[in-house]
């Protein structure tokens, strides 16, 4: 399905903006809600120990891992909450979770 | 030509959903409201209307299906009594929050322990801050009126909110009364098919309901529903004067009797003001100028005009079927006397505790309550449950 990639909604309407019981008239607008604020353990991937399986993609309950086709895998870090399922299932122990700390 | 019948007041229920021509009705039966789903699911099986009658497992999932099939935008009605209203409870903010003018009859039942089928008010009082529209009726003509004008009003789009017509358990759903009934056209008429939404649920054009609610936008939600509300009022009122010069009945937030002299004035809803009104006659008959107002609408509650009908008065006898354990007296009694709490003269305002699980409430008892308010005897915790054997 074609997306704009624009967010219509006034994130904070008046009672009269709101749209009528707040439906959100728009679809996909999770898209703009960026849950890596979430975060405070970040998934690293040591590519040298990844074997290109794939679970971590299967297992990821936010959609936020990219899986290519040579294999090799990328986290979204703009929806990743940390929440560490992917280290957890990762056969090969190829993710560490690291703390996000203010640099 | 306007026809005269004899019908069950459940089946004049009945009747005005069918001549509403409902897209959906999804219930499951439960005494004493079993009759209306009963001859509705004939009407579908003779092929006389036209609509899904989808039997569900619980008065939860009744709710829930008609919340789905509203939201596609057709119009649907379900009716429930007592331990199935509880149960669908939590389905009713949903209904009333996603703003479906669904129509739902409840035959006012007690809500147990003990296991009563007999009717007080105590089960639409326990939901009475469901969001609902609120309407209460005492016969069968009346019920059919109610349920007739509240697919009108709840699909309003000044309103579109879900109404409830509440008439007695078995006092008023069991009874065979006269009533005179719309011709189809007149309805159709009145009430055409329901208008496309702005919003509904459709593949093609995908909308989310109920989303998460994140503390900077659930305030703004709750008030548009309170205004929402609120504005009704108008709407209610706009219905029920086009209904009157169709039918010739008039209706309005709350209905007097014997009122414009009156001193006291016995206040309550449904089956029992017609035992009332037999009790005000007596006592005028004894030259006591005692008078009765049977309140039509509780959600939105006519504050405004209740005050100004009764403040003439020197006291007013609320008669609530059912009470809060624990707070101040019945809640059509809190509701009163918040209505007159700013004014510096205003009638005495009693409240009493009556009729609960089916206990009939006599004409002599009536009479007793008025009089003891009349005579202005002092009462201890300003209401009193009645009927109570020491």
């Amino acid at each position: 399905m074609s997306q704009k990639n624009e967010f219509k909604l006034n994130p904070k309407p008046s009672w009269k903006e709101l749209p009528i019981a707040s439906i959100i008239p728009q679809p996909s607008t999770s898209r703009f809600y960026l849950t890596g604020d979430w975060r405070s353990f970040r998934p690293v991937i040591d590519k040298d120990k990844c074997v290109g399986c794939g679970l971590c993609w299967s297992y990821c309950p936010d959609a936020a891992i990219k899986w290519f086709e040579d294999g090799s895998v990328e986290v979204d870090l703009n929806y990743c909450k940390g929440c560490g399922v992917c280290a957890e299932e990762c056969p090969a122990k190829a993710i560490t979770m690291v703390e996000e700390v203010e640099e | 030509m306007a026809k005269r019948i004899a019908l069950e007041c459940s089946h004049a229920i009945s009747l005005a959903v069918k001549l509403a021509n409902v897209d959906v009705i999804a219930a499951y039966p439960i005494t004493p409201q079993t009759h209306i789903v009963e001859r509705l699911s004939e009407y579908v099986a003779d092929g006389e209307l036209d609509a899904e009658y989808i039997n569900v497992e619980s008065e939860h999932s009744a709710m829930s299906a008609c919340i789905g099939a509203s939201a596609v935008g057709a119009r649907c009605f379900t009716a429930t009594a007592g331990q199935g209203l509880a149960l669908m409870h939590e389905m009713l903010f949903i209904a009333a929050g996603n703003r479906l003018p669904i129509v739902m009859a409840v035959a006012n039942r007690c809500l147990s322990p003990n296991l009563s089928i007999w009717g007080d008010q105590s089960d639409m009082m326990a939901s009475k801050d469901c969001g609902w529209i609120q309407m209460y009726g005492e016969n069968a003509q009346e019920v059919f009126d109610l349920t007739l004008q509240a697919f009108r009003i709840a699909e309003d789009e000044r309103v579109l909110l879900p109404v409830a017509v509440n008439f007695d358990g078995f006092y008023v759903t069991h009874v065979i009364e006269s009533l005179t009934v719309l011709e189809q056209e007149e309805v159709n008429r009145f009430l055409p098919p329901r208008r496309k939404a702005k919003y509904t649920l459709h593949p093609d054009n995908p909308t989310t309901w109920g989303p998460i609610g994140l503390p900077d936008i659930q305030t703004e939600l709750k008030y548009q529903l309170e205004k929402a509300i609120q504005n009704s009022k108008k709407v209610i009122k706009e219905v029920w004067r086009e209904y009157g010069e169709i039918s010739g009945r008039y209706y309005d937030v709350f209905e007097p009797y014997r009122l414009e002299d009156a001193e006291v004035a016995i206040l309550m809803m449904g089956g029992h003001c017609g035992t009332a009104r037999i009790a005000v006659d007596r006592l005028r008959e004894k030259g006591l100028k005692v008078g009765l107002i049977k309140l039509r609408l509780f959600r939105p509650f006519p504050f405004e005009e209740l005050v100004e009908a009764t403040k003439h008065l020197k006291a007013l006898a609320v008669v609530d079927k059912a009470f809060s354990p624990g707070g101040f007296g019945g809640p059509i009694f809190s509701e009163v006397r918040s209505a007159f709490y700013d004014l510096d003269v205003k009638p005495r305002i009693v409240g009493f505790i009556a009729g609960l699980g089916g206990r009939d409430i006599r004409v002599d008892e009536f009479m007793g309550l008025a009089e003891k308010v009349l005579r202005g005897e002092k009462i201890e915790k300003n209401y009193v449950f009645l009927q109570v054997r020491e």
